[in-house]
């Protein structure tokens, strides 16, 4: 995306009146816009098109002919696709989540999803933070360690760790995480529950695993390639200048290579923040999170189409600002791309 | 001859060999595992949860099956899975990128926005819409998995194939009057396979990945399929009392996984090209 960034901005800058980053907002945000449009007719068409009745597979066996007319009706299955996708987008914008057919089917009574997601999308978001606020400042300490040790035994043992890091699923490293810590050494909850009343706050020591979790696949990643782009730019001229002009390696590497190695790391770690959108599904999964991944599973298992439609779209959302986002901050921090005309 | 040799070379470096030696070795467990079980993987053979003792060498699972015979059976489904899954997405994003990249009309544009929503949509995610709308069925999470791949082959492929398009000898085709089939099978795709197969083994690694997080989650194979990532999420419940159904399963999928990687990392590394720019998604 960011070399697109250079030649985008250089023909957008008009003569001298708006400043040319103003333009590539507004068009990368209106790409972003376009995405998600057509990202909801997918989900839309992947959940209501293909083959088989949503009411036969939400209520499964013990479908009645009345309980099936009843969820028919209330999903308006009766009308055509494209009036039902309307009104459910137009629904979604206005912050309308629709109605879960899963917990109807339970209670009996419509139940609104908003209702439903409220504390979850809370729990997701503090799991994410905390998994962000470590990746960021671990993944620079690693990555420019391990690069100004690069062939080191130091350097060797990061870069395997982060390589069979990167290869297990998080459901593999949260199950070998719970079997070590929880199980053998006793150490920390294996299952993240809590009770009704309770918040995610009141017991910290449950967020330990999944963080970890989430992080083993994420910072190896990261730590790879800060490493990388740091290696490029302690090659480069100006460091062998600064060097050679008597600056202390101290300050070579952290006033004069870092900032330069930064653009491109922010937008990797950016991509990962990204890919935390995917593990985080996983990852409460295993350790029984009272989060928005883990509700999406079970409403997948009991094919709740509208649950999934309007939480799928929420995630999809979050995942594409993420991208805009990084794209945005790139040409931010990058001078290079920033005044290029 | 030495576009082979180049391809062999990861084999000669360190993590090459630990990776393959680790991989066949994987390799053979799975293929011969099953003929060696000493149960019936889906049989009842003993009371639930039962520790490793001398009758059960893996102890028994939640039902009382034996958690060794079904280890033994369950490698087989991830890896023939995952291998038709990557095949699939090669064989469709590559004829996609064929036509894209030789095509000089609308159907180019049209098909690399139509991958540009693909890629916008997180893989997992898209596997559970997949899931919700067309069932938990093996087929659809095959399908799903080489759908997740498509794209960015065929964008890599359209890319080749635009530059081989230009040689002299496509277009010495073309002066023959050769059909346009037998232009993009014959002179271009031999051409670009090198540069597509290149990141094969990482997208090997991105397809055990996603299907076994799927199965894991439920909602791909089902029950009593005897499947690693299905047989932990199966005795999760029974983990203070049994923690071997767990563990067994989840140290072959981490033995496996590294394996691979460990391959498609040096071939990679050895073609020059790095494994850290082209990871899979998930």
């Amino acid at each position: 995306m960011t070399e697109l960034a250079a030649p985008e901005l250089a023909a957008a800058a008009p003569r001298g009146r708006r400043h040319p980053l103003v333009g590539f907002v507004a068009r990368r945000v209106a790409a972003g816009i376009a995405t998600l449009f057509v990202v909801s007719i997918l989900l839309f068409a992947g959940t209501n098109v293909l083959p088989g009745d949503v009411a036969s597979a939400v209520l499964g066996r013990d479908s009645t002919p009345a309980g099936l007319a009843a969820i028919r009706k209330e999903l308006n299955l009766d009308r055509p696709a494209p009036e039902r996708y309307w009104n459910w987008l137009s629904g979604f914008v206005q912050g309308d989540l629709g109605t879960s057919v899963a917990s109807q089917a339970v209670s009996g009574e419509p139940t609104p999803i908003s209702s439903l997601i409220g504390e979850r999308a809370k729990n997701t978001a503090v799991l994410a933070l905390c998994a962000v606020l470590l990746l960021v400042p671990l993944s620079i300490a690693f990555g420019v360690y391990s690069a100004t040790r690069a062939g080191k035994p130091v350097d060797h043992a990061i870069t395997t760790i982060s390589l069979g890091a990167i290869s297990l699923p998080e459901f593999v490293t949260g199950t070998l995480l719970i079997l070590l810590v929880a199980q053998w050494l006793g150490l920390l909850p294996g299952v993240s529950i809590i009770t009704i009343g309770e918040t995610v706050f009141s017991r910290p020591s449950i967020l330990v695993l999944p963080v970890l979790t989430l992080l083993a696949a994420s910072l190896a990643q990261t730590i790879r390639m800060v490493r990388a782009g740091m290696l490029e730019v302690l090659r480069s001229d100006y460091i062998e200048w600064a060097r050679l002009s008597g600056h202390r390696e101290r300050d070579v590497v952290l006033r004069y290579a870092l900032r330069n190695a930064l653009g491109p790391t922010v937008q990797v770690i950016a991509l990962n923040v990204q890919w935390l959108v995917g593990g985080i599904v996983v990852t409460e999964f295993v350790f029984g999170y009272p989060g928005l991944g883990q509700a999406l599973v079970q409403a997948v298992s009991a094919r709740d189409v509208p649950y999934v439609l309007s939480v799928g779209m929420l995630i999809a959302t979050v995942y594409i600002s993420l991208n805009v986002l990084a794209d945005l901050l790139v040409v931010l921090l990058v001078p290079k791309l920033r005044t290029a005309q | 001859m030495t576009a082979i040799a180049a391809r062999l070379r990861f084999a000669r470096t360190g993590s090459g060999k630990t990776g393959l030696a680790a991989g066949l070795l994987l390799l053979a467990l799975i293929l011969i595992g099953p003929l060696v079980a000493p149960h019936d993987p889906a049989a009842i053979v003993g009371l639930p949860l039962q520790r490793p003792n001398a009758q059960f060498a893996l102890g028994t699972d939640g039902l009382g099956r034996d958690v060794l015979s079904r280890v033994l059976w369950g490698g087989r489904s991830i890896v023939a899975l995952s291998v038709v899954a990557t095949s699939l997405a090669y064989l469709v994003g590559a004829s996609i990128g064929l036509v894209a990249g030789y095509t000089k009309s609308i159907v180019d544009p049209l098909l690399m926005r139509a991958m540009d929503v693909l890629l916008a949509v997180p893989p997992l995610l898209f596997l559970l819409v997949l899931a919700t709308g067309a069932g938990h069925s093996v087929t659809v999470l095959v399908l799903g998995v080489a759908t997740v791949h498509v794209p960015s082959i065929a964008r890599i492929v359209r890319v080749a194939t635009q530059e081989v398009a230009v040689r002299g000898y496509v277009e010495a085709a073309l002066a023959r009057g050769e059909r346009t089939a037998s232009i993009l099978g014959r002179e271009i795709l031999p051409n670009v396979l090198g540069t597509v197969l290149a990141d094969a083994g990482i997208r090997l690694t991105g397809s055990i990945l996603i299907l076994a997080s799927v199965n894991f989650l439920g909602l791909g194979l089902q029950p009593p399929r005897a499947d690693w990532a299905l047989m932990i999420s199966e005795n999760r419940g029974g983990i203070t009392l049994q923690p071997w159904a767990v563990a067994a399963p989840a140290l072959l999928i981490a033995f496996l996984t590294v394996a691979v990687n460990l391959v498609a990392d040096a071939v990679a590394r050895t073609l020059g090209t790095s494994i850290d720019r082209k990871r899979v998604a998930r």
